[in-house]
């Protein structure tokens, strides 16, 4: 588990104090970037991934700060484009370790087009989506992510737009990797980290975050002891889909295209998978919440297609197996004569 | 000069001419653009200096026979050195009413017309807005030296025995066109025909059916007596070498090539479809063998965001479009400026403001580049001058992004970007070795410390180790380029950048007088007008006019000398399709008096209107 080999320092010798950047981190006290951010700062050492091979890439928020606490490579970039940019740094070296970081405005609401257009083409990013619902930097407006009826200083007497889902959103753009964590939830959140960092492809990690000071609480009914045991849905690869306290058990079925809530050990429990290439179940799974189901944690898909990057290498590869390219000759190309 | 010629008992006349402009204009689906290159190809291997102008609507098939979906495709082509696609043509093909319609206008007093008659009908003129057939008025015929041929018809007439469909045959009517023209102006059949052989080779039965109507309009001007000469233009005395023909778009594509493999670095291109700067993605996106990563971004955000993402990286990242696009771009440009990264932005500029005119020419962008961003964003600006000048452009944009750590933009036009001229082939060998060294050493390294020359910070990219930094669009510390809010910090920051690029001047050549160096009249021009400013100033300098010419390519800064430069004449003036750009900046900066001479019609300047203008300032 990544939390003992980042005590050991990994391979090549690094620790979490190799990824903390000088700068003082400015998030509020209290706010779950920091969480984030520990966390990611202790899974890096044990990738064994030389430090320069990282390279942060942000939009604009208070999650896009991320990079500049940081000691790896990173570019704060504008808001919204930060997966338009990381596609220019995956295909120039794809041999880096791209990551970007977003949070529910920046990817969802000005950015929501570079989203799902990287995660189509697979480019092989790493998108961690901070979804606090709510803009936290612009002080307290409310974001795609945010309920109807959302009372915030933008809509003082409710919002009148329905949020969008992240993960549906995902799986609607055919990401290869769609996954989710909380801020709260230390090793499950380096776990994803880890399942993320050897993807190939694009993935998503949605992060429960809280913003303490414009939406305390948003997610504490699947972070908070007490709640969240009757709220929260841990998936594993080949497991039942089941969930609640050890003496309360329950399952989901999900037979006939139904969130149904059943007994732990009621025969219809679907069993969990990562691989859905259709994409179907992993569609529905990513509704349960909506259903009156728990909200599933962990990894909803994981399928292997040739990332971006790759596919256009090996077009550029095979272009230069014939001969790599010469200035006289592509002038000298087509149609010459020779004047006397 | 002329001699005889002719088989099958029809005498002929062979004239002799010195220039010749054509005019191949019928409905978008015509095939014109494609007879006008064909014919184009003819007159190079001939050696004529040559100059075409593209002339084509926005909608890809407009209702057939209309106004608005005419087609044009102007070739001048001359046995001596000209710079222009003519001010009016000595020759017109008009496939249909509504192509006569629209480019009567631009035919010489006297000048031929080779009308399609068999388009001709009632149902056609009416479309082009004539109540009754100008072909039959006494006035018109008067005017004019009209051949009525039924080029359709004879075209099918052609193809009778391939029982080919009437449709697949009627599209084969542009090469009859053709190979009549060929034939009045002597040119060989052969290099059509194997072009022809090699772009249809997959359908033998195209192959036939375009070579018979090739032939078939070359036999008929031979064969009839309807023609009584036919005409030659000889080869122009331009500078020996290898030549080819070259559009601004290919010429771009190439430059950009060269400089990056000079550089020993990668091509990264981030383009969205847009009119006219799509052919630049299409052929870059054929080079994949010098290393060249071609992305169409879902938006011109992208396209720009990823450039500057691969820049960041170590590639030259470039990204082109035109002014809806670039306005699009400016935020992600902003960010370059601020992070310091080498990036091309290539403008193919057409008219405007918004959608505009697409496929028209304008020069009407050089204020957005030099200023549409928020706050002081300095950025080197250089323009194209001619098609082939394109790939010079290029590479002195690539050298200028790389050498400064800065974004540049560049300024070509539909003009440029579509038209073509001969191209003295340059040698690898003459495009300067312009290596790039990444900052490697860890060793006192700072991502915003300066070079003391060129005040570039170091170029220093992801994957090498010690290097590890941040960058990003807040104002950053001097040195450091940490996050820094201090009132003194970002003013000095402000200014820094901007002194930059202004150092800039010392690196690029002094603007370079075309006549005297004193006198009555300066004409200042920028990016496409060259060919016909050009050509007005040596003409009126040929009078012995006091007439000179500076044409500038870096238009940020601009060069040194340029201040001094326009204190030697009396007046000044500047030329531009746009309400008066350059001029502004000229005024601005060196508080001269200018004159602007502006035309906002989508259309390139006449040599004649230019003249004029010039000649009321003398």
């Amino acid at each position: 588990m990544s939390t003992t080999t980042a005590k050991n320092g990994g391979g090549l010798g690094l620790t979490r104090k190799d990824f903390q950047s000088d700068q003082v981190v400015r998030w509020c006290p209290g706010c779950g970037d920091y969480a984030i951010l520990a966390q990611m700062q202790k899974v890096l050492p044990t990738l064994e991934i030389p430090r320069e091979k990282f390279v942060f890439v942000s939009g604009i928020g208070c999650a896009a700060r991320f990079p500049y606490y940081m000691d790896t490579f990173g570019f704060h970039t504008i808001h919204g484009r930060a997966p338009a940019f990381a596609t220019g740094v995956k295909v120039s070296n794809p041999d880096l370790s791209v990551w970007v970081i977003s949070g529910d405005g920046d990817a969802l609401s000005i950015g929501g087009n570079h989203l799902i257009h990287s995660m189509r083409r697979n480019v092989g990013v790493k998108i961690i989506l901070f979804n606090n619902r709510v803009y936290g930097l612009t002080k307290g407006q409310y974001s795609p992510t945010s309920l109807l009826g959302s009372r915030t200083k933008s809509t003082p007497t409710g919002s009148v737009d329905y949020p969008l889902h992240p993960l549906t959103l995902a799986l609607g753009a055919e990401c290869s990797f769609v996954a989710r964590t909380t801020d709260r939830d230390q090793k499950h959140m380096a776990s994803m980290f880890e399942e993320m960092a050897n993807h190939e492809g694009t993935s998503l990690l949605e992060v429960l975050q809280n913003c303490i000071v414009f939406n305390d609480g948003a997610w504490h009914k699947f972070t908070e002891k007490g709640m969240k045991e009757q709220n929260v849905m841990y998936l594993e690869d080949g497991q039942p889909l089941v969930y609640g306290p050890e003496d309360n058990r329950k399952g989901i079925s999900l037979d006939d295209y139904k969130v149904r809530v059943v007994e732990a050990d009621s025969p219809d429990v679907t069993v969990h998978r990562v691989d859905d290439e259709a994409g179907g179940y992993a569609h529905i799974l990513s509704r349960v919440e909506l259903e009156g189901g728990p909200v599933p944690l962990g990894v909803l898909r994981k399928v292997e297609r040739p990332p971006f990057e790759g596919l256009m290498g090996d077009q550029v590869a095979a272009a230069q197996a014939k001969g790599e390219g010469d200035i006289d000759t592509l002038l000298n190309s087509g149609d010459t004569w020779e004047h006397h | 000069m002329a001699e005889s010629s002719g088989k099958n008992g029809a005498e002929k006349q062979l004239v002799e001419l010195e220039t010749v402009a054509i005019r191949f204009a019928g409905d978008s689906g015509d095939g014109m653009q494609l007879t006008g290159d064909r014919f184009t190809n003819a007159a190079a291997i001939a050696g004529n200096d040559l100059s075409t102008f593209p002339d084509f609507p926005a909608e890809i098939r407009a209702p057939v026979g209309t106004l608005a979906g005419v087609s044009g495709f102007q070739i001048n082509f001359s046995s001596k050195d000209i710079h222009t696609p003519g001010d009016a043509v000595d020759v017109l093909v008009a496939m249909n009413p509504a192509a006569l319609k629209t480019s009567i206008v631009d035919l010489k007093s006297g000048g031929i017309i080779i009308a399609n008659v068999d388009n001709f009908g009632q149902k056609n003129l009416a479309k082009a807005g004539y109540e009754s057939n100008p072909l039959e008025d006494e006035e018109f015929k008067g005017n004019y030296d009209i051949h009525e041929v039924k080029i359709t018809s004879m075209t099918r007439q052609a193809l009778e025995d391939m029982e080919l469909q009437s449709n697949l045959a009627d599209r084969c009517k542009n090469f009859f066109a053709l190979g009549l023209m060929y034939w009045m102006y002597s040119r060989p059949l052969d290099p059509t025909k194997q072009w022809i052989e090699e772009k249809f080779g997959k359908r033998p039965e195209f192959v036939q059916a375009n070579t018979r109507a090739l032939e078939a309009g070359f036999f008929f001007g031979e064969n009839t007596e309807v023609f009584t000469s036919n005409y030659i233009v000889r080869e122009a005395t331009y500078p020996p070498g290898k030549y080819r023909n070259i559009s601004g778009n290919v010429a771009l594509a190439y430059g950009f090539i060269a400089a990056t493999k000079k550089m020993g670095i990668n091509l990264f291109w981030g383009a969205y479809p847009i009119t006219p700067a799509s052919d630049v993605l299409h052929e870059l996106s054929r080079h994949k063998n010098f290393g060249v990563q071609t992305f169409q971004a879902e938006d011109e955000i992208a396209a720009v965001s990823a450039a500057l993402g691969a820049s960041f990286t170590g590639s030259l990242g470039v990204t082109c479009s035109s002014g809806p696009g670039i306005a699009l771009k400016a935020e992600a440009m902003g960010l370059g400026v601020m992070t310091e990264l080498p990036m091309v932005i290539a403008n193919i500029q057409r008219g405007g403001p918004s959608t505009g005119l697409p496929t028209k020419t304008e020069q009407a962008d050089l204020l957005q580049v030099m200023f549409g961003r928020n706050s002081e964003s300095p950025l080197p600006i250089v323009a194209a001058a001619t098609p082939g000048d394109c790939f010079w452009t290029a590479i002195e944009a690539s050298r200028l992004a790389v050498k400064y750590m800065t974004p540049v933009v560049v300024l070509s036009d539909g003009y440029l970007a579509n038209g073509s001229e001969p191209w003295l082939l340059p040698k690898a060998e003459d495009i300067p070795e312009m290596p790039v060294t990444y900052r490697t050493d860890p060793e006192g390294f700072l991502p915003y410390l300066r070079d003391p020359e060129t005040m570039a910070r170091p170029w220093a990219i992801p994957g090498t180790p010690g290097l590890e930094h941040r960058i990003g669009g807040i104002e950053k510390e001097d040195q450091t380029g940490n996050v820094n809010y201090e009132p003194e910090n970002h003013e000095f920051m402000v200014r820094t950048r901007d002194e930059k690029i202004a150092g800039i001047a010392k690196d690029i050549p002094p603007a370079e007088v075309i006549g005297e160096e004193s006198g009555k009249v300066l004409v200042i021009g920028w990016g496409g007008t060259f060919g016909a400013i050009t050509a007005a100033i040596e003409a009126l300098q040929a009078r012995g006019a006091s007439v000179s010419q500076v044409h500038l390519r870096h238009l940020n800064p601009f060069p040194a000398n340029l201040e001094e430069v326009l204190g030697n004449f009396e007046k000044i003036l500047v030329p531009e399709l746009n309400l008066g750009q350059l001029s502004k900046m000229l005024r601005y900066q060196y508080l001269v008096d200018t004159i602007s001479f502006n035309k906002i019609q989508g259309k390139p300047f006449k040599v004649g209107e230019l003249i004029t203008k010039i000649e009321e300032l003398l």
